[in-house]
C-alpha cells in the first residue's frame, strides 16, 4: 500500500477576476465509439483503468477538482538556471503575438539581475510547465507577470545566501547583478557556478524584496521580441510545421451544413488511393494519407450524404431570433444590475432617447488555421497543436479518449495567432482519432474555409439602450439590454444614479466563443454611439458631454489626451469629420478618435488616434505594436467583417469573400501611450480594440444617419 | 503520378507528383521547406509567397506542372549564413511584426516589390503587398520595414555600385 502523499505547496491566487462566460465556449464534443479492441490495441492489453477526466474547467487560482491542476509554490518548476547561468522560465502561459514571451522573460532578467539575453521560456506544454487555465482575457500580465518576478527574485535572494554562505560574508555586504554575486573585496561568483546546474530547491517567497516600479531597468524597456530572428528567416516552427517520424496527413470529412447528421458514407473511391484509410466514427469521418495531396484526394473521392436541418435562421433573421430565444437566465453576469430608481427618472426626464445596436458574428481568421500533430506512443497520447489553452485541450483529449489526463501531453509552440479564437481543441482531437486509426502520426491542418465554418464566432448581439437626460443636461437614467453578446464591458464608467444594466443569454445558431475584447467592443459601441448621439442632440461637445459624467481619473486622462493630439474637435482638413469615443476594461484605459472624409460610396478613415494607459508598461513598444494590431483589427469588425449565413451554411467563408484589414485599408495610426509607474501593470491585447468601431460610427453621422447594424453604413 | 524536378534555392529536387498539385504543398512536406505557410490555400493571404523567375507568387495556387525548370526561391534563401538578407534585418528592426505567421511571405513579397520599384511610394506598397495580409495588424510596420530596407539597398547598392 502506497502512503498518501501530503499535498504539495500551492500558490496563492493572484487573481479573483472570474472568466467571462464565452472565455470557456463549451468545445466540440465527438461521441467516438471507442471500443475495447481498440483500447487493447493501443494499451497492449494490460492493465486499463479508464477514468474520464472533469469536464468542468478548474479554477486558474488552483481551487481544481481533487487538488490536480494547480500551480506549485516550488521554485523549481517555474525557474531553472544551468550551469552555464542561462535561466530557464516556465508558464503554461502561451505566446501569440501578443509578446507574453518577451514581456515575462523582461519579468525575470530584472529581478534576477541577468541580461535578457540569457532568460529563456517554456510555454504552453502541459508536462513541462505548471498547470495555467489559459491565455485569455488580458490576463498574462496581471497574473503571471508577478509569478515570474516573485519567482525569480526568490531565486535571487537564494543565490546571494549561498554565496554568503560560501563565502562566510555579510549578507548585508553582498549584491546582485549581470548573473553574478558581487562581495566584499571585489570577489564574484557566477549564478551557474553557484546552482552547478542543480534544480533551486525551496518554495517562492509570498513576498520577496522586489524592485520598485521606478527603479525597474530590463521592464520599462522596448525589448526586441525574443525569437524575432526565426521569424523573418522562416526558421520559427509554428504548429503546422511539426513534423515526426513517419508522419502521415488527415482530412476530415466536413458535414455540408450545420446540425446535419450523417446519413451514408462510400469510401470506395478513397480507399483506391494507396496507403489511404478512411476513417468512419459516429458522426466523424476522415482520412489519413502519406501526402497531404493524397488526402486532400482521397477526400474528394468520399461520397458522403448529410442531412441538413432546414429553417434555420440566417444573418438577416439573426437579431430577431437571438431576442425570441432567450437561454435560461441566471448564468454567469444573468441578472440586471440596478441602481437608482430608473422608472422615477424617466418620469421627470427632459428628454429621452432609445436606441438598438445590432452586432452581427464575425470571426477570427487567425493566419494560420487550427493545425495539430498527434502522436500515440506506449499509451500515452502527445499533440502539437496551437491552442490559447493547452490544458484545456488536454482535458478535452482525455475526456474524449478516456485516458487519464497524465497520459496525455499537448505542445504549444508559438502559433500564428489566435485573437480568442483557439481556446477549443477540435482539431487536436480530430488529428488523435486519425492517428489512432493509422498508428501512425497524423498532421491535420484545417483548411481556410474549415476554420471559417467549424471553428466558432465572436457571438452575434442585440443591444437597446433607453437613457433620458435631466433639464440641465445631465444623463438621468440609463437602460442597457443585451442579447447574446456578452458582459464584458456592459457596465458604464459614466456617473449616472438611476441605471439597470442586463445581459440576456439567448441560443445561439452558430458555435461562438471568446474573441479578442469579447463583447467589450459591442457594449463599448452601443454605450459610446449612444452618448455620442445624446451630446449631439443636446448641443454639447462630445468630449465635454463624456466629461461631465467621469469622475474615473484614469478614464478622464485618456480621453483629454486624445482629444489633444486630435485636436478635438476641428478635423484636419475641411470635408472631413472627427469622432471619439471612450472606455474601460479590463484594468485598462482607451480613447480613440477616428477622422473620416466622404466618399462617393461613403467614408474613408483618415486617421485614427488613440491614447490608452494601462498602468506601468513592462514594453513600451510590444505595448505599441499591440495597440496598433488592435486599432487595425477593429477597422476590421468596424468597416467590413460580418459573417452572412443561411441554410446553416455560411456564404462568405473563405478568405476572398470575408474582408479583412489590409494594407490599403490602414490610416495613419498616432499611438499615445501614459506610463503609470505608479500603477500596477495591466493587460493590453484587448482592450484598445473596443473604441475603433464606436470613433469611426460616431464621426460617420456627421455625413448622414448610421445605420443600427454594424459594420458602420451610412443610410 | 509523374516526377517533376523543380529548381529551389538553385538547387534541383525530384518530386512525384500531380501536375494539378500545390507547389506550396511540394515545398513543405516534401522538401521541408516550412518557412513558405499555408494561410488560405485561395491566392488571397500571402502567406506562401515565393520568387518564380523573381516574380511574385503564391504558391498555394501554383500548380507543379506550371513550374517546370523555373527559379523558385523561398524565404530560406535569403540570409547568406549568419548575415540577414537586408529585408530580412529591415523586418527584424522595425520589429514588423508579432506573431510571425505572415512575415516570411511579407519578406519575399517586400524583396519582389524593392527589385521593380526601389523606392516605393506607400501607395506602390499598398498596392503591391494588398493581397499579404497580417492579421496581427503590423501594417504600419511593414510599411516602416519595407522603407528601412529600401533605403538600406539603395545606399549599398551605390556604395558597391552593384546589385545584391
Ligand atoms: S496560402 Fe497562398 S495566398 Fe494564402
Ligand atoms: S504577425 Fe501575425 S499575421 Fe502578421
Amino acid at each position: 500500500m502506497s502512503k498518501i502523499p501530503s499535498a504539495p505547496p500551492v500558490l496563492p491566487s493572484t487573481s479573483s477576476i472570474e472568466p467571462e462566460r464565452y472565455e470557456l465556449s463549451e468545445p466540440l464534443r465527438y461521441r467516438f465509439e471507442l471500443e475495447r479492441r481498440d483500447f487493447v490495441k493501443l494499451f497492449g492489453g494490460g492493465l486499463l483503468v479508464l477514468v474520464a477526466a472533469p469536464a468542468a474547467l478548474a479554477q486558474e487560482s488552483g481551487r481544481g477538482r481533487g487538488g490536480q491542476n494547480q500551480q506549485p509554490a516550488e521554485l523549481a518548476a517555474w525557474l531553472q538556471i544551468d550551469g552555464n547561468g542561462h535561466v530557464t522560465g516556465s508558464t503554461g502561459k502561451v505566446e501569440i503575438g501578443q509578446n507574453a514571451r518577451t514581456a515575462l522573460a523582461q519579468q525575470i532578467a530584472d529581478e534576477l539581475r541577468v541580461p535578457l539575453a540569457s532568460v529563456s521560456l517554456v510555454m504552453g506544454d502541459t508536462d513541462r510547465t505548471p498547470y495555467d487555465m489559459g491565455t485569455f482575457g488580458s490576463r498574462t500580465t496581471p497574473t503571471m507577470a508577478p509569478v515570474m518576478a516573485k519567482a525569480a527574485a526568490t531565486a535571487r535572494e537564494m543565490l546571494i545566501d549561498q554565496a554568503g554562505a560560501r563565502w562566510q560574508a555579510d549578507r548585508a555586504s553582498l549584491a546582485a547583478r549581470d548573473g553574478r554575486v558581487f562581495g566584499p573585496g571585489g570577489k564574484s561568483i557566477a549564478y551557474g557556478e553557484i546552482t552547478k546546474g542543480q534544480a533551486l530547491t525551496g518554495t517562492i517567497v509570498a513576498d520577496p524584496p522586489q524592485q520598485k516600479r521606478t527603479d525597474w531597468q530590463i521592464r520599462g524597456t522596448a525589448a526586441k521580441k525574443l525569437d524575432g530572428r526565426a521569424f523573418v528567416t522562416g526558421a520559427h516552427e509554428f504548429p503546422s510545421d511539426i513534423k515526426r517520424p513517419g508522419m502521415m496527413y488527415g482530412h476530415v470529412i466536413r458535414p455540408d451544413g450545420y446540425g446535419a447528421t450523417l446519413v451514408t458514407l462510400d469510401s470506395a473511391g478513397a480507399t483506391k488511393i494507396p496507403g489511404v484509410t478512411v476513417v468512419h466514427d459516429g458522426d466523424f469521418a476522415g482520412v489519413v494519407a502519406p501526402t497531404e495531396r493524397d488526402a486532400k484526394r482521397a477526400t474528394a473521392a468520399v461520397r458522403a450524404t448529410w442531412n441538413v436541418p432546414a429553417g434555420q435562421p440566417s444573418s438577416r433573421t439573426i437579431f430577431t431570433y437571438l431576442k425570441e430565444n432567450p437561454e435560461g437566465e441566471g448564468g454567469r453576469g444573468g441578472r440586471p444590475t440596478v441602481t437608482g430608481d430608473v422608472a422615477a427618472a424617466r418620469a421627470q426626464a427632459s428628454r429621452t432617447f432609445e436606441a438598438s445596436y445590432l452586432i452581427p458574428y464575425i470571426a477570427h481568421v487567425p493566419l494560420e488555421p487550427r493545425a495539430a500533430v498527434a502522436e500515440w506512443q506506449d499509451g500515452k497520447l502527445t499533440v502539437w497543436t496551437g491552442t490559447q489553452r493547452p490544458f484545456g485541450v488536454r482535458a478535452e483529449l482525455a475526456e474524449a479518449f478516456h485516458l487519464p489526463e497524465d497520459k496525455v501531453r499537448v505542445i504549444m509552440p508559438d502559433m500564428g495567432s489566435g485573437y480568442g479564437g483557439k481556446h477549443t481543441g477540435e482539431c487536436a482531437i480530430e488529428a488523435a482519432r486519425l492517428a489512432k486509426a493509422a498508428g501512425r502520426p497524423v498532421k491535420l491542418v484545417w483548411t481556410r474555409a474549415e476554420e471559417f465554418a467549424w471553428a466558432y464566432f465572436r457571438p452575434a448581439g442585440v443591444i437597446d439602450v433607453r437613457s433620458g437626460v435631466d433639464a440641465q443636461g445631465r444623463i438621468a437614467f440609463w437602460e442597457f439590454d443585451n442579447w447574446n453578446s456578452g458582459t464584458a464591458g456592459i457596465q458604464t464608467p459614466y456617473e449616472i444614479a438611476n441605471r439597470r444594466i442586463a445581459f440576456h443569454p439567448a441560443k445561439t445558431p452558430l458555435r461562438q466563443g471568446s474573441y479578442r475584447g469579447l463583447a467589450a467592443t459591442a457594449n463599448h459601441y452601443a454605450r459610446e454611439m449612444h452618448m455620442d448621439e445624446m451630446a449631439r442632440a443636446l448641443g454639447a461637445d462630445a468630449v465635454e458631454f463624456r466629461l461631465r459624467h467621469l469622475k474615473d481619473d484614469r478614464l478622464r486622462n485618456v480621453l483629454t489626451a486624445v482629444a489633444e493630439k486630435a485636436k478635438w474637435p476641428k478635423p484636419s482638413a475641411a470635408g472631413r469629420a472627427l469622432g471619439i469615443a471612450a472606455g474601460t476594461e479590463k484594468g485598462s484605459y482607451v480613447a480613440t478618435a477616428a477622422e473620416l472624409s466622404k466618399t462617393p460610396s461613403g467614408f474613408k478613415v483618415e486617421r485614427i488616434v488613440i491614447a490608452f494607459e494601462c498602468g506601468a508598461i513592462v514594453n513600451p513598444d510590444g505595448l505599441k505594436n499591440q495597440v496598433e494590431g488592435a486599432v487595425v483589427q477593429g477597422l476590421g469588425g468596424a468597416l467590413f467583417e460580418a459573417i452572412e449565413f443561411a441554410d446553416g451554411r455560411l456564404q462568405n467563408g473563405t478568405m476572398e469573400q470575408y474582408r479583412v484589414p489590409r494594407f490599403k485599408d490602414v490610416p495613419p495610426i498616432d499611438v499615445v501611450l501614459l506610463d503609470r509607474r505608479d500603477l500596477p501593470s495591466a493587460g493590453a491585447g484587448e482592450t484598445p480594440l473596443v473604441c475603433v468601431a464606436p470613433a469611426i460610427g460616431s464621426a460617420a453621422r456627421a455625413f448622414g444617419k448610421v445605420e443600427a447594424r454594424l459594420p458602420v453604413t451610412l443610410a | 503520378m509523374a516526377r517533376h524536378v523543380l529548381r529551389v534555392n538553385g538547387k534541383d529536387h525530384e518530386v512525384d507528383a500531380e501536375p494539378g498539385d500545390s507547389l506550396l504543398s511540394l515545398l513543405r512536406d516534401d522538401l521541408g521547406l516550412t518557412g513558405s505557410k499555408f494561410g488560405c490555400g485561395e491566392g488571397f493571404c500571402g502567406a506562401c509567397t515565393v520568387l518564380i523567375d523573381g516574380q511574385l507568387t503564391r504558391s498555394c495556387v501554383t500548380r507543379v506542372g506550371a513550374v517546370a525548370g523555373k527559379a523558385i526561391a523561398t524565404v530560406e534563401s535569403l540570409a547568406a549564413g549568419d548575415r540577414l538578407h537586408p529585408v530580412q534585418q529591415a523586418f527584424l528592426d522595425a520589429e514588423a511584426f508579432q506573431c510571425g505567421y505572415c512575415t516570411s511571405g511579407m519578406v519575399m513579397a517586400t524583396v519582389a516589390l524593392l527589385k521593380n520599384t526601389p523606392n516605393p511610394t506607400e501607395q506602390d506598397i499598398a498596392r503591391v503587398m494588398d493581397r499579404n495580409v497580417c492579421r496581427c495588424g503590423t501594417y504600419p510596420r511593414i510599411v516602416d520595414a519595407i522603407k528601412r530596407a529600401a533605403q538600406q539597398m539603395r545606399t549599398t547598392t551605390t556604395a558597391v555600385g552593384g546589385q545584391r
